[in-house]
């Protein structure tokens, strides 16, 4: 059975039927990402004063994935330009630079996220706080049986408000800071629970690396098994690298507005 | 039986060619299945609502297990029945024969929506199995979040995956109605069903990702103890209900476009004119569908909103029934002398008017901030949304079921049996939701297995009412499928319509239509009645 337009324009619209599709898709997209950046913003807004973090994220690592991530949408353009002349080669080569720089991106991520991850807050008993990345635990440390010491490299405060501007503050010095057990209070690592920022930091960011992954797979496809199809159907196949390409221009597009939302405010 | 006789339901009969099927009209009745074994659940749940309310005493139930059954109505009603039924099922069947197509644009990816819908559906059914979710079917924050102890990840998940078949649904309706229309058929010759669903898809594309993203907040906020919308946690509550409702009130509108577009099919069949301001008609579905999705505050006019706000989507609600209100005028100018004849989907669709004129005026109502701050929470909410979900769409779904059920199985259905059963529906659909009009404004809240004695009268009245529309829906489920057997064999066109589905053959071959039609003439080309008989629709025989 003959379905109308799968390939070919129809033509007086200009757009095949995966084209119209993927726009139709990507507008859902849309309306998914702008759930989150509302949230962000009623949570930023809504956040006590003081306590929504300045300069938590390095600026530098966010400009490199920024960069990467505007590679990699010119590299899939230019992959499908290749197709579009028939030069299947550059496209391959291309499309391996796209693959590369999700590669890269999603690795910046996971050090950005790790670094995150060994970060902790300690309340102490006498009312200050520790923070820093944590070095190590000595080997008794349990703090449900107020045992061993941690060791931080951080710094001690007596406002937990200097902890959460820390673009205000010039020269923060960091030390080793070694803390018992048993004059810890609560002690907490940066994850997504520590507060409504890094909440919504790591849903939005993890959201995006998962939209990275998913598309990452489908370039790799169209890349690996998927390019058989060149031999076949070279129309449909430049079809299919405009389509997911479309897809991958809208996945850099949300990181142009995750990077100053997230990096520079 | 040759190849060119062969029709979608006799080409192939094993399991396998129906479950890995592409022929929309096959995905079509694997939906309709579906959405009755959720309906039945969901009917169940209600009645044992109906029979606990029967006396003032929580004598059957917990309070507990009454959360439960709510939720459990409310949930497979809303996402596993009323947003499928008419697209899904009478969508996904008459679309591609209503505009001359072979197919969907994208026929696996129909499949495909089948199948997400499935797996929703076993998560919801197992989340149910386990013990159930007593949140309500709105899952307001924190409870849902943080203290409900009932499987609320798991039901989410549900949701969750059943919406992202929702949205494959209505991108594949938006791009088929787009590209495959046949020769001739230009927007605005086509059937102000199409354009119904077409209004109903964007909903379904632009806001369903809406709520695939609350839920999931809740749920990373409920496993892993983030804060994003409980107030303990540094969250904010009322996020959630601004993205629940941003999704939610638009959802009301995919729960009630659809109908309408049965009814202008329905009605000018059986009144046998041309529809009354076709334009009008088709614009009134665009602006529901743009307007709904600026009113979503006015469910949340005692959630801390400002004056301000509460007044600005007051305004708003009314405005969006304006689009309605021409419609209902359009209906009523269309039967005004016309050549009537009450077969059961004209008379499902006369209720369809009836009840769905009483639901938008206590619609209205309630978009007036004085009376909403009087009734918030009571039954005189349940009451109205039961007119327009039920008294609305499941009245149009019926009507355009019976209305396509010929096309559909190739057989009529019991005339008579079908005209009594509209009636039965009816009468019992007012007496169980009128009596919680009178309920809610005299002051019963919602959601409570006890009450206060005075209230008792009226949910006596309710339950016998919901004991007869329990009567009411019985019945075509058995005649229905009693006719798939034993039914008069039904012609191409046994209502004399016009309209592309009538032209092939009832029900249609595999491929729809042997050659592709050609459209000439706008929609509603109804002779007067003598002349009956005639296909006013040409198709290119030479081609
Ligand atoms: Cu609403």
């Amino acid at each position: 059975m003959e379905i109308p337009y799968t390939i070919q324009a129809r033509p007086d619209t200009g757009v095949y039927n995966a084209k119209l599709g993927i726009w139709l898709f990507l507008a859902s997209e849309v309306m998914l990402f702008g759930g989150l950046f509302s949230s962000y913003v009623l949570l930023r807004v809504g956040a006590e004063p003081g306590m929504w973090p300045h300069g938590w994220l390095d600026v530098r690592l966010g400009t490199a994935n920024t960069i990467i991530l505007a590679l990699s949408a010119i590299t899939t353009l230019l992959a499908w330009a290749a197709c579009k002349v028939g030069q299947f080669g550059k496209f391959k080569f291309f499309h391996a630079c796209t693959l590369l720089c999700a590669l890269a991106f999603l690795g910046i991520k996971s050090y950005e996220y790790h670094d995150k991850w060994i970060h902790y807050e300690i309340k102490l008993n006498d009312g200050t706080f520790a923070d820093g990345h944590l070095v190590e635990k000595s080997e008794d440390f349990d703090l449900a049986k107020k045992t061993g010491t941690v060791t931080l490299h951080g710094r001690i405060v007596n406002d937990e408000t200097l902890l959460y501007d820390l673009r205000s503050q010039k020269d923060i010095k960091l030390d080793e800071v070694t803390v018992k057990a048993a004059d810890i209070k609560q002690m907490e690592n940066y994850g997504p629970w520590h507060n409504t920022y890094l909440a919504i930091y790591f849903t939005m960011t993890g959201l995006h690396a998962l939209h990275i992954l998913g598309g990452s797979i489908v370039i790799g496809f169209l890349w690996g098994p998927g390019r058989k199809m060149w031999k076949t159907n070279p129309t449909q196949f430049t079809n299919r690298i405009e389509v997911s390409g479309l897809f991958w221009h809208f996945v850099d597009l949300v990181w142009i507005f995750l990077f100053p939302v997230l990096y520079l405010t | 039986m040759s190849e060119e006789n062969k029709n979608y339901l006799s080409t192939g009969d094993t399991v396998k060619s129906w479950l890995l099927t592409t022929d929309h009209k096959r995905i079509g009745i694997l939906f309709l299945f579906s959405i009755l074994l959720f309906f039945t659940i969901a009917a169940v749940a209600a009645a044992l609502m109906r029979i606990e309310l029967l006396t003032p005493q929580g004598d059957l139930v917990h309070a507990d297990t009454y959360n439960k059954l709510f939720t459990i109505h409310g949930v497979l009603m809303v996402w596993f029945f009323l947003i499928p039924s008419i697209p899904s099922v009478l969508g996904n069947f008459v679309i591609p024969l209503m505009i001359g197509a072979r197919d969907m644009a994208f026929p696996k990816l129909n499949l495909l929506s089948w199948y997400l819908f499935i797996i929703g559906g076993f998560f919801a059914f197992h989340a149910i199995i386990l013990g159930g979710v007593d949140t309500g079917w709105t899952f307001y924050t924190p409870y849902s979040s943080a203290y409900s102890n009932s499987h609320v990840v798991e039901m989410a998940l549900g949701i969750f995956i059943a919406g992202f078949g929702s949205i494959l649904t209505g991108l594949n309706f938006i791009v088929t109605i787009q590209t495959m229309r046949a020769p001739g058929l230009t927007w605005f010759r086509l059937p102000l069903f199409i354009w119904s669903l077409f209004a109903t898809s964007v909903i379904l594309v632009l806001a369903t990702p809406v709520l695939a993203i609350t839920l999931a907040l809740m749920s990373v906020e409920r496993i892993w103890g983030i804060g994003i919308f409980n107030p303990k946690l540094g969250g904010d509550p009322v996020l959630f209900q601004h993205l629940f409702w941003f999704y939610s009130h638009p959802a009301v509108y995919i729960m009630i476009l659809p109908g309408m577009g049965v009814v202008s099919e329905v009605i000018t069949c059986f009144a046998r004119k041309k529809i009354f301001g076709y334009y009008f008609v088709a614009f009134s579905s665009v602006a529901i569908a743009v307007v709904g999705f600026l009113v979503w505050g006015h469910h949340m006019f005692v959630s801390s909103q400002s004056i301000y706000a509460g007044m600005a989507f007051s305004i708003l609600s009314f405005l969006v029934a304006i689009p309605s209100a021409i419609k209902v005028f359009n209906w009523t100018m269309t039967l005004y002398r016309g050549s009537i004849s009450f077969e059961a989907p004209m008379i499902y669709v006369l209720s369809f008017i009836a009840l769905f004129v009483i639901g938008g005026l206590t619609g209205l109502m309630l978009a007036t901030l004085p009376v909403d701050v009087h009734v918030h929470g009571t039954y005189f909410v349940v009451a109205h949304f039961h007119y327009i979900m039920v008294g609305g769409m499941v009245t149009a779904f019926m009507g355009g079921l019976h209305y396509w059920w010929p096309k559909i199985s190739g057989r009529m259905y019991p005339e008579k049996l079908g005209q009594l059963a509209a009636i039965i529906m009816f009468v019992g659909f007012n007496l169980t939701f009128f009596p919680q009009y009178i309920l809610g404004y005299l002051g019963m809240p919602r959601r409570v297995h006890e009450y206060a004695p005075e209230f008792q009268i009226y949910n006596v009245l309710s339950t016998a009412g919901a004991s007869i529309l329990g009567v009411g829906y019985l019945l075509p489920l058995i005649y229905l499928l009693w006719s798939i057997f034993y039914g008069k064999r039904a012609t191409a066109n046994p209502w004399n319509a016009t309209g592309l589905e009538w032209q092939t053959s009832s029900p249609p071959p595999k491929n729809n239509f042997h050659e592709t039609p050609v459209v000439t003439e706008e929609p509603y080309n109804y002779p007067p009645l003598n002349e009956i008989g005639e296909i006013t629709l040409a198709s290119n025989e030479h081609k």
